[in-house]
C-alpha cells in the first residue's frame, strides 16, 4: 500500500511533464493547471485504495484531460470519466498514452511549459515567479516568502504574468532543432535566475536556499530531456558546485564568509562530486560557453582541500577563456583577483587599471582594488577604495564586510594583507 | 556466500525528496546497515550519484562509443562492477577502455560517480 508521503513525492516528480502534457491539450495554462489539480486529488483518493499506477504520469494525464473535459465541455464526443473505483485499472489508457509520452514529443512538451513561464513580454521576476508557481508546483505562500512579498502580492504577479501570456499568442507548434536551441538557451537563464535569487539573499534568509533546490530540479529535468547538451551539464554543474558551499558562506552573525576563509568540513561532499563529475563530462564536448566555464572555475575551488591548495593558475586561464566568450569588464575584475594570487598585487592592479570608466560605480570594483592597494602597503589608497565601497554596498552584509577592513586599517595601519575581496 | 543488494528506485521521485526526508531515509537505512555491520556481516556500501553524471562507454568494432547518460539496453542486465580511484572522468574511462577491450563480449560501461562510499566490513 502507498503512504501519503510516496503519493505527494509521486505527483510533485510528475507534474512537469503531466501538466505539459495538458497544456498541450487544453492550450490554455490555467485549464491545464486545473486539471492536473482534479488529477492530483483523484490520485489521492484512489492510490491509497487501488495501488498506484503503473504509469504515474500517464494515469494523471488521462485522468486530467478528461476531468478538464468534462468541466470545459468544449470538445464532442465527450469520454466520460469511469468511476473511482475503476480509475487504476486503466491500463489499455495507459499504456497507449505512456507510449505516446515517448522521445522527442514530451521532451517538447516540457520545453514548450518552461517556455511559457519564459515569455518574453515577462520581466524576469515574473518569469522566476511563474516558473515555481506552474512547473515547479510551489506552494503560493512558499513563493511569496522568498520573495519577500505578501501572499496577496505575489498572487497578484503571477496572475498578471498568466493574463500577459494568454492574451498574447504563444506558439504550440513542436519547436524545430533550432528554435529548440534557442529555447534552450532562454530556459537555461530562467533557471539561472531562479538560482540567483536565492543565492543572492541566502545571507539573510533561509528560506532562499529553497529557490536553490528548485533551480538545481528545474536544472535536472532540462538535462534529462537534454542529456547531451554541454551547456546543460555546465548549467547543472555550475549550479551545484556554488550551492554546495552555502552552508560555510555565512557566519554564525550572518556575515559573509570568504571563499578563502570558509570551513571546507561544510561543503557538501556529494553535491560537489557531482557538479566536478558534470563539469568533466560537459568539457569532453569541447564546446565551451559560459556555463561550463564559470563551472569549471567553481570546480577549481572545490578541488583544493585548502584555500592555500587552490590552483590559481588553472582559474587565471578559465577567466581568459570566459573573457573570449562573453568580454566584460566584471569578468576581468573578478580575473584580477585570480591574477593577484598567481602573479602578485600589481600586475592584477594593471589588469583593471583600464576599467575605471565602466566599473566606476560598481562596488565589487572598488572592494578589489582597496584590498590590492593594502596588499602593496598603500594604506591611505586603499582607505580611499574602501570608503567608496562602502557608499555603493548594496546589502549591510557587504557594507559590514568592507568596514571589517577599514577597522582594520584603523587599528593597525601596518597589518598584513587581508584576504582579496569577492 | 556474498550477496549484492542493489538498489532501485524511481530517480524523479528520489531528487524531489527534500534534504530533510533524504537525510531521514538514509538514517533509517543507516539503522538496517548496523544490524549486518556489528555481526561483522557488512560488504562496501555505495550510493550513486544522479544518473544524469553517468558516462557510457560502448563496444563497437573500433574505438568504443562514449555516451552521455546511462542507456542501459533492457535486453542487458547488470551483472557487477567494480570500485576505481580515479582523478578524472578522462581517467574513469581510461580504465572503462580497458575493461571493454579485455571482455570478447559485447555490453559496455557505465560510469557513475559514488556519492557515498563505506568501505567493507568483512574480514
Amino acid at each position: 500500500m502507498v503512504d501519503n508521503a510516496w503519493i505527494a513525492a509521486a505527483l510533485m516528480a510528475a507534474r512537469p511533464q503531466a501538466l505539459s502534457a495538458l497544456l498541450r491539450y487544453f492550450r490554455n495554462l490555467d485549464a491545464a493547471e486545473e486539471a492536473f489539480q482534479e488529477a492530483s486529488l483523484r490520485a489521492v483518493r484512489t492510490w491509497p485504495v487501488k495501488g498506484p499506477p503503473r504509469d504515474t504520469v500517464a494515469w494523471l494525464i488521462f485522468v486530467g484531460r478528461n476531468s478538464g473535459i468534462d468541466a470545459v465541455r468544449k470538445v464532442k464526443n465527450n469520454v466520460a470519466l469511469p468511476p473511482e473505483e475503476h480509475l487504476s485499472d486503466l491500463d489499455d489508457a495507459e499504456v497507449d498514452i505512456a507510449e505516446r509520452l515517448d522521445g522527442a514529443h514530451y521532451r517538447d512538451d516540457i520545453l514548450r511549459l518552461l517556455f511559457v513561464c519564459c515569455h518574453p513580454d515577462l520581466p524576469a521576476n515574473q518569469q522566476i515567479a511563474l516558473a515555481l508557481r506552474v512547473v515547479a508546483g510551489l506552494p503560493l505562500r512558499q513563493i511569496a516568502r522568498a520573495f519577500l512579498v505578501s501572499e496577496v502580492a505575489m498572487e497578484q504577479r503571477i496572475t498578471r504574468a498568466k493574463a500577459r501570456i494568454a492574451a498574447n499568442t504563444v506558439p504550440f507548434d513542436p519547436p524545430d532543432a533550432e528554435g529548440r536551441l534557442e529555447r534552450l538557451g532562454v530556459v537555461a537563464v530562467m533557471i539561472y535566475l531562479v538560482f540567483n535569487e536565492g543565492y543572492s539573499r541566502g545571507h539573510s534568509d533561509p528560506d532562499a536556499a529553497l529557490l536553490c533546490d528548485e533551480a538545481i530540479r528545474l536544472g535536472r529535468l532540462l538535462q534529462r530531456l537534454f542529456p547531451s547538451e554541454p551547456e546543460v551539464m555546465g548549467l547543472v554543474a555550475l549550479l551545484l558546485l556554488q550551492h554546495a558551499r552555502h552552508r560555510a558562506r555565512v557566519d554564525g552573525e550572518g556575515q559573509i564568509v570568504l571563499l578563502e576563509d570558509q570551513d571546507r568540513s561544510l561543503w557538501d561532499g556529494p553535491m560537489l562530486a557531482e557538479g566536478r563529475a558534470l563539469v568533466e563530462k560537459a568539457l569532453r564536448h569541447q564546446e565551451p560557453g559560459t556555463y561550463q566555464v564559470q563551472a569549471a572555475i567553481a570546480a577549481q575551488h572545490a578541488r583544493a582541500r585548502r584555500a592555500e591548495d587552490t590552483d590559481w593558475g588553472a582559474i587565471d586561464r578559465l577567466y581568459q577563456t570566459l573573457e573570449v566568450i562573453q568580454p566584460s569588464p566584471v569578468v576581468t575584475l573578478n580575473r584580477a583577483v585570480a591574477v593577484s594570487k598567481a602573479y602578485g598585487p600589481a600586475a592584477a592592479l594593471a589588469l583593471i587599471a583600464p576599467l575605471g570608466d565602466k566599473l566606476d560605480s560598481y562596488f565589487h570594483y572598488h572592494g578589489v582594488r582597496g584590498g590590492l592597494l593594502l596588499q602593496l602597503g598603500d594604506t591611505s589608497g586603499a582607505r580611499e577604495e574602501f570608503n567608496r565601497a562602502i557608499a555603493l554596498a548594496g546589502s549591510p552584509a557587504e557594507a559590514a564586510h568592507i568596514r571589517l577592513h577599514l577597522d582594520r586599517l584603523a587599528a593597525q595601519p601596518a597589518l598584513p594583507p587581508a584576504s582579496a575581496i569577492k | 556466500m556474498l550477496y549484492a543488494v542493489l538498489c532501485y528506485n524511481d530517480e524523479n521521485a528520489v531528487s524531489t525528496w527534500t534534504k530533510e526526508e533524504d537525510d531521514a531515509c538514509m538514517a533509517r537505512l543507516a539503522v538496517v546497515e548496523d544490524s549486518m555491520k556489528s555481526k561483522g556481516k557488512m560488504g562496501p556500501v555505495a550510493r550513486l550519484l544522479p544518473t544524469t553524471s553517468a558516462t557510457t562507454l560502448r563496444k563497437t568494432s573500433g574505438e568504443p562509443l562514449i555516451i552521455d547518460g546511462p542507456f542501459a539496453e533492457t535486453k542487458e542486465q547488470f551483472l557487477g562492477f567494480y570500485l576505481a580511484d580515479c582523478d578524472s572522468l578522462d581517467e574513469a574511462i581510461a580504465f572503462a577502455k580497458e575493461l571493454i577491450k579485455a571482455n570478447p563480449s559485447g555490453g559496455g560501461y557505465e560510469i557513475r560517480p559514488v556519492g557515498i562510499f563505506h568501505p567493507s566490513e568483512l574480514g
